[in-house]
Formats: structure tokens, C-alpha cells, sequence
């Protein structure tokens, strides 16, 4: 499914989203930076609950689907606009990462 | 073997939320000149730890990245404070970074480990108050 897609399902919603039709191809879930972007497979969609800029290097280098924002934590505009600029997809999800892998694991 | 190409760059100590530039234009450049994705990534991933590293211990640095036929290499130096004791510091989980650099995600003890896994060679020259000199080669072939 495409990054668009899966801000139409429930408990998700788009921030920015510079390269809509990007395919997710798998999950990876962690907020050690590091261990993201040794760990992260290109393609996958990144749940964390990370909201400083620095996840956008990582994402970028990881080249990661799109970070996916859980728990509700909410971004600095100049985060997004930073994430704009950079063609990296992000995702607000209202709900804790666990719920956020299932529903993924059930959409994908 | 002759140097195709060299970028310079220098990382910026003070703005920890500038940490990665260095990496992210790398791999762009190193896109453009259609290097395979996986050797693209274990460069951008080994100059990103590094250049983290250097932001968080050692008020920044000069990174120089050379690319021949064979071999990307990257060469990391700061003026920083020096690695006292390296085989500890290349042990996964082992970090002396502080509370707050930890709250931003980083500080895991996997930075120098990561760096390792991920090039085909890296040597560590350090000096206790002078600084560290850290040079890495990923292979091409």
C-alpha cells in the first residue's frame, strides 16, 4: 500500500506527505536513533515516538516509507517544513505504536 | 588508484539539529553517481554515526569523504577530547553521553560498534586532549 492509502485508515493521519505514492514494504519500530537506522529496512514504515529533527537524517539515510508520529506526539512546525523540504513522509498516529504495527500488519 | 572524487565538509559542533547534513549530501551525491543502494547506505549509515559523534563529544569536525574505483572512504577528524580507552568505546551499549543527548535518541553505545559493522575497514586515532581521527573504507566491489 502507498503512504496516501494508509492515511485514509483509521487512528491515522497525514503532516506531510512530499512522495504520496512511496510503497510501504514492511514495519520497523524503535527510538534509538541508531539502532533505526543500522536496523530500519528501506521502504519500511518507521513507527517511534521521537519528534526532535534529527529523525528526519535518519529517515532519509534509512530511506525509510514515512515516519509514522505515534502515541499522538505532535511535530514542530519546523520539523514538517524541514521534512517537506527534505521529500520525507510523515504520519500522525493517535494511537500507541503496538495498535499502530496491528493495524498496519491488518492494511498491508 | 587514482581519486575519482572528493567532497569536504565541515560539521558544524554547536547545532545539534544541523547533525547529518554532511551524511544526507553524501548520499545524495553518491546516488547521482549511481553507486549500488546497499554501498550507498553502509557509507551514509558509518559517516552519519560518526558525524553524530563528532557533534556530541567533540564540538564538530571536518569530514572528507574520497571516492575511487574501488573504495568510498571517509575520513572523520576533530579536535575533540580523545578516546581514552577505544576497545571499551567500541563495545556496543558502552557511552558517555549525557542524559539530554540520550533524550533526543542518541547516545546508545552503538555509534562506533555501527560504524564498524557496516565498512569493510575503519581505524581509530586518537589522542587524549588533542583529538580523533577516525578513517573508514566501504568497498565497491
Amino acid at each position: 500500500m502507498t503512504v496516501k492509502q494508509l492515511t485514509e485508515l483509521e487512528f491515522f493521519s497525514s503532516v506531510t506527505l512530499p512522495d504520496p505514492e512511496r510503497s510501504i514494504d514492511g514495519v520497523y519500530i524503535g527510538d534509538l536513533l541508531s539502532w533505526v537506522m543500522g536496523r530500519a529496512s528501506s521502504g519500511d514504515a518507521w513507527i517511534t515516538i521521537m519528534s526532535n529533527v534529527n529523525i528526519l537524517a535518519v529517515a532519509s539515510l534509512a530511506d525509510t516509507a514515512c515516519i509514522i508520529v505515534a502515541e499522538n506526539v505532535k511535530l514542530d512546525d519546523v520539523v514538517i517544513k524541514t521534512a517537506e523540504e527534505k521529500n520525507i513522509n510523515i504520519i500522525y498516529s493517535a494511537v500507541g505504536a503496538y495498535e499502530t504495527a496491528l493495524a498496519l500488519s491488518k492494511a498491508l | 588508484m587514482s581519486e575519482l572524487l572528493n567532497f569536504h565538509f565541515v560539521v558544524d559542533g554547536d547545532d545539534f539539529t544541523c547533525a547529518g547534513q554532511a551524511s544526507v549530501q553524501v548520499k545524495k551525491n553518491l546516488r547521482q553517481l549511481g553507486l549500488p543502494p546497499e554501498i550507498i547506505r553502509r557509507v551514509s549509515i558509518a559517516m552519519y554515526e560518526g558525524e553524530i559523534n563528532m557533534v556530541i563529544h567533540a564540538g564538530g569536525g571536518v569530514a572528507d569523504v574520497n571516492i575511487t574505483e574501488d573504495f568510498v572512504e571517509i575520513i572523520l577528524a576533530d579536535k575533540g577530547p580523545g578516546i581514552k580507552d577505544i576497545s571499551q568505546a567500541m563495545q556496543e551499549g558502552y557511552s558517555t553521553a549525557t542524559d539530554n543527548i540520550r533524550s533526543l535518541g542518541f547516545g546508545a553505545g552503538m555509534g562506533l560498534p555501527n560504524m564498524k559493522r557496516y565498512t569493510d575497514y575503519m581505524s581509530i586515532d586518537s589522542v587524549v586532549g588533542e583529538g580523533t581521527t577516525i578513517t573508514m573504507k566501504v568497498n565497491i566491489n
